[in-house]
């Protein structure tokens, strides 16, 4: 087993090294002069000679390119001009605020979305399956932004049901202490249930978006894949042999439809981190995606640059581990490895 | 297929073990390569009539009726054509100029003056989401074409002749994929400049890999599929087994693929609008249109989002459905 | 004992499928009853609707699928009215079922050992601290060798013939009343084969079971049946004790069926119906196609020796004038120590170390290991053997497809071995090896027309551009194969299995090669449509004064077409000499054990 993850993690260090030479590639890209870009609108010609030198833009491709990952090996990602910190630091501060977002989404996207399609499959022609029809190829029809939106009219201003979208938490109360930086779990560790709820009423509607958005892919891929096992010929024999339903479809059926769903999600997360981006400008929400938009319209561009690196990487990561887990579920997978 | 043709009893159409999986997963079946073999190998696992003279139904008797058995489809196609009008005749249609601004009449709700409302610079909306069809369907239709000249191309080359080619193709497409997409696409347009030929070599950049990937698949499938071999007897070089052989059996692929991407594109292009890295203003554009309306739209001006961002809906789960349809026309078992 | 009630009694059933293109009846008014400990055979080919009926009996029938009329009383109930709760009782406790394909039949991801608890606990048969060696019990059983490592193995590990066995196992763990096999055979080797049916009957005879062995093979249900019922498009056409019906078929089809049953004693032109002509492709069919009179040719060696050569041997020798008489001249292809190898995987032997893995395994592994064998012209030589052998890595590389590890390979006195299997397409050569492919199906393009199919060689090898010319001689060759020119214009989806066949020999032979490598050509055939696939062959080779290599699995086939055998195995030949010579006294023990397992209709 051990051998394995060795041999997967080999695998995504390639992956890791095309993530940095593309970063790398699209700050030399920047049309106009790459420094000035870097030293504001506002500096002055020195101070843009100065920015020059400190980039290094003054050096050949290769020895950019040695510094450029010198640094990322420190963890210098830049600085940002209009928050005045590193980008690292500045990441890392926001980074917690999307990880819950995302996470709370998928969560609730698969946990409808999975049973969903898989009794879609089940009772194929019935109600359900044409619900599921519907459902997946609206909600992947929906721009994420429009949802968000429509949810916030509806339920916020119409309805008065949620909480303002103004971020994750109402300015009434004041952050946890942190422990994870997901408010829901440092607020019940600092059992601090009031507080619990008022987080968890901000991310009702930004969660409800996201998972509105992924649950579309994952309760199609489940429906197709449930729907090619159950006519598959080892659940023939299982129903030849007299298995009850319950056993044909969860053990022979369900667990055997999973492989390809774990794959898809995959890429699903794809979408989401860049859904992500989206929804954070819906609902103000001080995520990095945000942070890389605000600092997008100020070409500001160190964030930008450190926000695409650190997506990446995170989703590399992501991978490996949808990876490892397929290779649990797999055992033919795990012969091979 | 006639019915009677697999006499294994189960008389589905669609049941045979080709599974909607193989074609978004491309994965190799690990257990192909199990050294036991005394099992021969079962290339069709059913014996066909001795003698069946059956009725011939061409490509078009097939598709009237796979559209007369799915209204959905029908319905799909009409949406289409009103979409392609909208596009092609837009300026003509609309009732006001799309960038005439009059603040006088800004902010006013639908009326039967402007059907769906004015923004805040007293631009009539329904003009303004005709005439964006236009631009938001160009750039789909122009990133499709792209990716599909050189992610099929290439993807072909992979699948077909393996080796290097597949290697490189493959590190290729793994690199773009190893980006959460809209991420990169943020990144290149940030990069290259906020033009609408930006957008779409961006938009075209992050549907490579997805390209690559189906067209490989595809040709990786019929590379050893006995009509090659039989046509490498018959004296043809493997780059006219590609172009004559090979390419037309991918292209029905590849085209539902186009139809399900044309719907990603919009959205794509959409999406980097909104958050300021796709057209700039004045230009009507859906996505633009949205954002501008999104501050307006938690104080109560819900129709100056709500329109374009209905378009944007529509037009994408109209290509959604027809790339639906036309799976169904082109490979009945991969239905969903 | 005469009155006793059948445990299984089917009457009047008729099975409908809703379809496209309306409601299409399956099985129509059939009859079927068994009796307890009877191993009854349903044989029919494809469309013939016994597979429909068994999965009506289980009534586990396709969605789509539905009892329109009849009853199915089984150990005295109505099947009819038992709720779909009870059935599910019945199934696997009662009534078990076995299908084709083995490895697809157990659940990829899930030990064999608790596929087989599964079935023991959903019927009770054991608790759960008892159900784990009883799993292994029921391995043990069906002969698998060490079963309590097996248990714990998944079905990718196992070979075909073992998942055959776990099948097995499942379906006889409850001890159920009756066993109903669905061409539990087909896709295996035939030593295989027999060893899985032996089994098959040694379990059910042991506990007194009924056995359904439902077939397309006359020969297996000949061997194991008692009593044999012969469906076909959805009727039953009889149904008689097995010697009975063998000795005295009743019904014309019957009779049509086992005449066209490849089996010994017989000529080519035996397999065809009886009132049939050969194919109109030839110009005067001579008497002595028919075995009538002894022509020139017939066999030196039998004449000497005094003896009347068999009419195997006699049809054949009108059929090869030349191969009798000796080789006239340089033989057409001669193939000298060829060997293939495939590299075992892409590691280095340092790397290999490095993960400590036995370096020895990477040695590569060789599919052909040095062969010698030549074909004279006019000679039709077949190739047998199991799978996994190299016959098909052989008839390969002969045909310039892959390329060889080493050897050589002469044709025509030309060292094609030399050329690389990549630019032999558009070699002068390639014209004249051709070879028609197993699978029809997959061997046309599915976007070609047949006379597009067909023209391919015209246009790419043949150097007729002109359009006229070339329908021209795509008709004529249609002609030549018997393919009706009208369905020159139809995609292979609009074709049978025989007709898609007849495309790719029309194809093959548009050039007039010299040597045609025919791949197991008729294996996915009916038995009646193989009978006049072969009949063809046999003409045109003579007509047309070709050579055959014909890979094959099919003992009998190859006794019917081929002048001399080679028997293959794991790489290298076994045996090879003159067909009646090795397949009447081999010489090998690999050939007389193949020989031995193929199972033989009383005829």
């Amino acid at each position: 087993m051990l051998t394995q993850i060795g041999r997967r993690l080999a695998t995504v260090i390639p992956s890791v090294i095309g993530v940095i030479i593309v970063t790398f590639l699209l700050t030399r890209v920047l049309p106009g002069d790459t420094a000035a870009y870097f030293a504001g609108p506002a500096a002055s010609a020195q101070a843009i000679e100065e920015v020059r030198k400190q980039l290094g833009l003054d050096k050949s491709l290769p020895e950019q390119f040695g510094r450029y990952v010198t640094d990322l090996a420190h963890g210098d990602l830049g600085k940002s001009l209009t928050t005045g910190q590193s980008v690292t630091a500045d990441i890392a501060a926001r980074l917690p605020a999307s990880a819950e977002l995302t996470l709370i989404g998928l969560v609730i996207a698969t946990s409808i979305a999975v049973p969903l399609g898989a009794l879609a499959a089940v009772r194929q022609g019935s109600l359900v399956d044409h619900a599921c029809r519907i459902i997946t190829t609206a909600g992947v029809s929906l721009p994420v932004f429009f949802t968000g939106l429509l949810l916030a009219y509806v339920f916020y201003y119409q309805l008065g049901w949620a909480a303002e979208p103004l971020g994750r938490l109402s300015f009434l109360y004041s952050p946890p202490p942190t422990v994870t930086g997901f408010y829901l779990i440092d607020s019940l560790a600092a059992r601090d249930f009031e507080l619990f709820q008022a987080a968890a009423a901000q991310l009702v509607l930004p969660a409800a978006t996201l998972a509105i958005f992924s649950l579309a892919p994952i309760a199609r891929m489940t429906r197709a894949s449930m729907l090619s096992v159950l006519a598959s010929d080892f659940v023939r024999t299982a129903r030849a042999s007299g298995l009850s339903s319950g056993t044909v479809i969860v053990t022979y059926a369900f667990r055997n439809a999973m492989l390809p769903v774990v794959t898809t999600l995959g890429m699903v997360f794809s979408f989401l981190l860049g859904a992500n981006v989206l929804v954070e400008k819906v609902f103000a929400w001080p995520g990095i995606g945000s942070y890389a938009v605000e600092a997008l319209i100020t070409s500001d561009f160190a964030p930008v640059q450190g926000f695409v690196l650190t997506m990446a990487v995170l989703y590399v990561l992501l991978n490996l581990a949808i990876d490892l887990l397929y290779g649990l579920i797999d055992p033919r997978i795990r012969v091979e490895g | 297929m006639s019915v009677l043709s697999d006499d294994r009893g189960q008389m589905s159409d669609d049941g045979r073990q080709m599974s909607d999986v193989g074609s978004l997963v491309a994965n190799d079946s690990p257990a192909a390569g199990s050294s036991f073999s005394d099992l021969r190998p079962l290339t069709s696992d059913f014996r066909p009539l001795t003698s069946d003279i059956r009725p011939q139904t061409s490509v078009l008797h097939h598709a009237v009726y796979v559209i007369g058995e799915n209204p959905v489809t029908g319905f799909a196609f009409a949406l289409f054509l009103l979409i392609a009008v909208c596009a092609i005749f837009g300026p003509l249609v609309a009732p006001y100029d799309p960038l005439a601004s009059d603040t006088a009449a800004a902010y006013q709700s639908p009326s039967a003056a402007h059907w769906f409302g004015t923004d805040q610079l007293g631009r009539d909306i329904m003009s303004r989401v005709i005439t964006a069809t236009r631009l938001d369907l160009a750039i789909a239709v122009f990133s499709v074409a792209l990716v599909l000249l050189l992610g099929g191309v290439s993807g072909v080359m992979a699948g077909f002749f393996g080796g290097w080619t597949d290697r490189i193709v493959g590190r290729l497409a793994d690199t773009i994929m190893a980006f959460p997409l809209f991420v990169l696409a943020m990144g290149i347009v940030a990069a290259l400049g906020n033009t609408v030929t930006n957008i779409v070599i961006a938009t075209a950049i992050i549907n490579f890999p997805l390209y690559a990937r189906v067209a490989r698949a595809e040709a990786n499938v019929r590379r050893h599929a006995g009509f090659v071999q039989a046509a490498r007897l018959t004296g043809n070089s493997e780059m006219r087994i590609v172009l004559t052989q090979i390419l037309p059996n991918v292209m029905p692929i590849m085209v539902v693929q186009m139809s399900l991407t044309m719907g990603y594109a919009i959205l794509n292009a959409a999406g980097l609008s909104f958050i300021g890295l796709g057209v700039r203003p004045p230009t009507a554009e859906w996505g633009i249109m949205v954002a501008e309306g999104a501050a307006e739209m938690v104080s109560g001006k819900w129709w100056i989002a709500f329109f374009p961002g209905a378009a944007l809906m529509i037009s994408v789960f109209c290509f959604n459905l027809l790339g639906d349809g036309l799976r169904d026309i082109v490979d009945p078992q991969r239905r969903t | 004992m005469t009155t006793a009630i059948p445990l299984l009694s089917v009457r009047d059933l008729t099975v409908e499928f809703a379809t496209r293109r309306g409601k299409v009846r399956a099985v129509e008014q059939v009859d079927i009853s068994i009796d307890r400990g009877e191993t009854l055979g349903i044989v029919g080919e494809s469309g013939s609707g016994k597979s429909v009926t068994s999965y009506a009996v289980m009534r586990i029938l396709d969605r789509a699928g539905r009892i329109a009329n009849g009853s199915i009383v089984f150990g005295g109930v109505d099947l009819g009215d038992v709720s779909e709760v009870e059935m599910r009782d019945l199934r696997g406790r009662e009534i078990s079922m076995i299908f084709q394909n083995p490895r697809a039949a157990l659940n990829p991801i899930r030990k064999v050992g608790k596929q087989i608890e599964d079935v023991l606990l959903r019927h009770a048969q054991a608790a759960r601290s008892a159900v784990k060696r009883k799993a292994i019990d029921a391995l043990r059983r069906v002969r698998i060798a060490d079963p309590e490592e097996r248990y714990h193995a998944y079905p990718f590990e196992l070979s075909g013939g073992m998942c055959q066995r776990v099948v097995i196992a499942l379906a006889l763990a409850c001890r159920p009343q009756l066993l109903i096999a669905d061409e539990p055979t087909t896709g295996l080797d035939v030593t295989t084969q027999k060893a899985v049916m032996d089994l098959v009957v040694e379990l059910t005879r042991e506990r007194g079971m009924s056995t359904i062995l439902i077939t397309h093979d006359l020969g297996l249900a000949a061997a194991y049946c008692d009593r044999v019922v012969v469906m076909e498009k959805g009727t039953v056409v009889e149904a008689a004790p097995s010697r009975q019906i063998f000795a005295a078929p009743a019904h014309p089809y019957t009779r049509k069926l086992m005449k066209a049953t490849p089996r010994l004693g017989i000529g080519l032109r035996d397999l065809l119906p009886g009132d049939s002509s050969p194919p109109a492709s030839l110009a005067s069919p001579s008497p002595r196609l028919r075995g009538e009179g002894r022509g020139e040719g017939a066999f030196p060696q039998a004449q000497t020796r005094g003896e009347a050569p068999s009419p195997g041997a006699q049809a054949r020798a009108d059929l090869s004038p030349q191969a009798g008489r000796g080789k006239a001249g340089a033989p057409l292809l001669a193939v000298d120590n060829l060997v293939k190898e495939y590299p075992r995987n892409s590691m280095t032997g340092a790397f290999a170390k490095l993960l400590g893995r036995n370096p020895d395994e990477e040695k590569p592994f060789r599919a052909v290991g040095g062969i010698n064998f030549t074909i004279a012209r006019g000679e039709s030589v077949g190739l047998v053997g199991e799978s996994g052998c190299g016959k098909s890595t052989t008839s390969m590389m002969v045909m310039r497809l892959i390329d060889k590890t080493s050897g050589k390979i002469e044709f025509d006195g030309e060292d094609i071995g030399a050329i690389p299997a990549r630019q032999f397409a558009t070699q002068a050569a390639r014209k004249r090896i051709q070879m028609v492919f197993q699978d029809a199906t997959d061997s046309l393009n599915p976007r070609f027309t047949a006379a597009r199919a067909i023209a391919d060689p015209l246009i790419r090898l043949g150097g007729i551009k002109n359009g006229v010319a070339l329908r021209a001689r795509c008709e004529e060759l249609a002609t030549e194969v018997g393919l009706p020119v009208a369905l020159l214009d139809r995609f292979p989806h609009q074709l049978s299995g025989g007709q898609k066949a007849r495309v790719g020999i029309a194809r093959a032979i548009a050039l007039r090669p010299k040597l045609v490598i025919l791949d197991e050509p008729t294996a996915a055939l009916d038995v009646s449509v193989q009978a006049v696939v072969l009949n063809l062959l046999a003409d045109l080779k003579v007509q047309l004064g070709m050579s055959y290599l014909f890979v094959s699995h099919d003992l009998n086939v190859v006794r019917l077409l081929c002048d001399r055998v080679i028997v293959m195995r794991a790489g290298e030949i076994v045996e090879q000499g003159l067909s009646d010579e090795v397949l009447d006294a081999p010489k090998s023990d690999y050939t007389r054990d193949l020989i031995a397992a193929i199972p033989h209709p009383p005829m």
